[in-house]
């Protein structure tokens, strides 16, 4: 494929797994509706890969599409060294997902669910009574194996779908917002457990709306909005790419006013959501002292993050 | 084709196995209330029907009856659920498993439970006396077939289907009216002509030609051309079920 770098080549020709997946003017339409048009990207092993964007900016289409539920339009896509669709099976047997709904068996227990599951791969016996006992214990649900499903809290569901789609000991780990509706603790554990599957060497690619969520877990991320690739790079590259390194936001009785009157020759840049402002800067220090001269403005002062970033390239910008 | 679609079926089995007494109970109940109340209540003002006790002339039709009932809810309801409900085939379709795997693995079960649901009642009419001997067990693998063809017919209505309301149009222009016309109540001699051709072109009338003279020991007539019509619907449901739900589920 012309279209994507590849990593340097190393001793032979095996070692071209190490691009895991290769898509090149990746498309897909519905209807008169451009779901995904055109994409390029890359994701090489070992590495977590964000995808993000908005909601209906092509995130699962593209995800269908990597898994081989959802031919493409137009484009060439080569996942674990396999062409899909042409060989989505082959390839699936080396895939793990996560998806966005949990499709749990509801009528099984726990371990029910992962003998079930595996039967589509093919794997039954001793091997996979310990490969299951080993998954229980990864997703702390060996207390729970003769649990039925209902019975199990959000997080415990969300667990034991990764355990599910570690069945097969995948190469690469799909995770369709494996973390959205869960508490801060079951969140936690699911990052912990991400973080040893990088550590065993998988690929993870990985979609959330959770900003300091991909901040925290990704390598490398991609931002699409409207089916197309607005960035790709690191957090910490994209950060300092497009914001300015401190980020003030303010809010409080007349900080239009004061913001049009004093505030905006204060920093680089500003911009207006809802009722806040928020100011990005180079140098805090003479927006934070004229702040401190209006004790009834509020304001809340960071660092730059991702979800600025984020905003910035795919929310309504309101400013100068 | 491989035998990639026997773990689907087997992951029904097991769910039935959790659930199987309420689900016996019903298969049982039904067609033994139909026996009792139409062939002998009924059967008592209608007498012999072409020389056989008209509980024994119903028996047969209603092994039929109850083969594509079975099959037919199996095919809408319970892989409704299975498709957009708790998105089962979803989490199939993220494993090596194809949509014809699938498909196969369900119209194999949906067959399976029409032999669950038809054995009992075999069994039942054996014991009231309306069987005629042991060739009644070849009715088995025709209750099969059977269940083959009317899951699969019933898995294209579940492709096309928006919601379980859908499957009322389904039961009423198809299931009844075949339910009623195919032999299972009253023998089509007595129906006009153009009634008889139309059940003569569908399934179910076809199995139940098979069943009745090897429940009753008659002589059997034409075995191949009754199996073929209802393997030829199965085929080529199998064959739209496949193009639909690939449309429905890949697309």
């Amino acid at each position: 494929m012309g279209c994507v770098e590849r990593p340097p080549r190393s001793l032979n020709n095996n070692m071209i797994m190490d691009v895991v997946v290769e898509a090149c003017g990746l498309t897909k339409h519905y209807g008169a509706q451009t779901a995904v048009g055109g994409i390029d990207f890359s994701v090489y092993r070992g590495e977590c890969f964000g995808l993000l964007g908005p909601n209906g900016a092509g995130k699962t289409t593209t995800l269908r599409m990597l898994m081989g539920a959802t031919p493409p339009d137009a484009g060439e896509l080569r996942v674990l060294g396999h062409a899909i669709p042409q060989q989505a099976r082959e390839m699936r047997a080396r895939l793990g997902v996560v998806p966005q709904q949990d499709n749990l068996d509801p009528d099984f227990t726990v371990v029910e669910n992962l003998i079930t599951y595996a039967s589509y791969f093919g794997l039954r016996g001793p091997q996979l009574s310990r490969r299951i006992d080993d998954l229980l214990a990864f997703a702390a649900l060996e207390a729970k194996a003769g649990a039925g499903i209902g019975t199990l809290s959000g997080g415990m569901k969300r667990r034991l779908t990764l355990a599910r789609a570690l069945i097969n000991d995948p190469d690469l780990l799909i995770l369709d917002e494996p973390t959205t509706g869960l508490d801060p603790q079951a969140r936690q554990l699911i990052w912990q457990r991400l973080r040893a599957l990088l550590g065993q060497d998988k690929t993870l690619i990985l979609t959330t709306h959770y900003m300091e969520e991909a901040e925290r877990l990704c390598d490398r991320l991609m931002i699409i909005d409207n089916g197309r690739v607005l960035v790709t790079g690191s957090p910490a590259e994209l950060i300092r790419q497009h914001i300015e390194p401190h980020v003030v936001e303010i809010h409080g009785p007349g900080v239009d006013a004061w913001y049009d009157g004093i505030g905006h020759a204060l920093v680089r840049r500003g911009e207006r959501v809802g009722e806040t402002v928020f100011c990005y800067t180079v140098d805090d220090r003479p927006l934070l002292d004229a702040l401190s001269r209006r004790p009834e403005l509020r304001f809340m002062h960071r660092h730059a993050n991702l979800e600025d970033v984020f905003l910035k390239l795919t929310g309504k910008e309101l400013r100068e | 084709m491989t035998s990639r679609w026997l773990p689907v079926w087997r992951r029904n089995l097991r769910v039935w196995r959790k659930l199987s007494a309420p689900a016996l109970i019903g298969n049982f109940g039904e067609p033994l209330l139909y026996l009792l109340a139409l062939g002998y209540g009924l059967g008592g003002f209608v007498g012999e029907v072409k020389g056989l006790p008209y509980v024994v002339f119903l028996a047969s039709g209603i092994v039929c009856a109850s083969a594509m009932n079975t099959a037919t809810f199996e095919g809408l309801y319970s892989a409704y659920t299975r498709m957009a409900v708790q998105n089962t085939w979803g989490g199939m379709l993220a494993a090596p498993l194809a949509i014809e795997d699938i498909i196969l693995g369900e119209i194999v079960w949906t067959a399976t439970k029409s032999l669950i649901s038809a054995a009992p009642i075999l069994i039942v009419a054996a014991l009231l006396g309306a069987v005629h001997d042991w060739q009644a067990l070849w009715v088995l693998p025709v209750v099969f077939v059977t269940g083959l063809c009317f899951g699969a017919m019933a898995l294209v209505v579940t492709a096309l289907a928006k919601s379980y309301d859908f499957f009322i149009y389904y039961f009423t222009l198809v299931i009844t009216p075949l339910f009623l016309v195919s032999g299972v109540f009253f023998p089509l001699e007595g129906v006009p002509r153009a009634v008889q051709i139309g059940a003569q072109l569908l399934p179910l009338s076809h199995a139940v030609e098979i069943v009745r003279p090897l429940m009753t020991g008659q002589p059997l007539h034409d075995v191949l051309s009754h199996l073929l019509v209802p393997l030829l619907y199965a085929s080529a449901a199998f064959w739209l079920a496949t193009v639909l739900l690939r449309r429905r589920l890949m697309s």
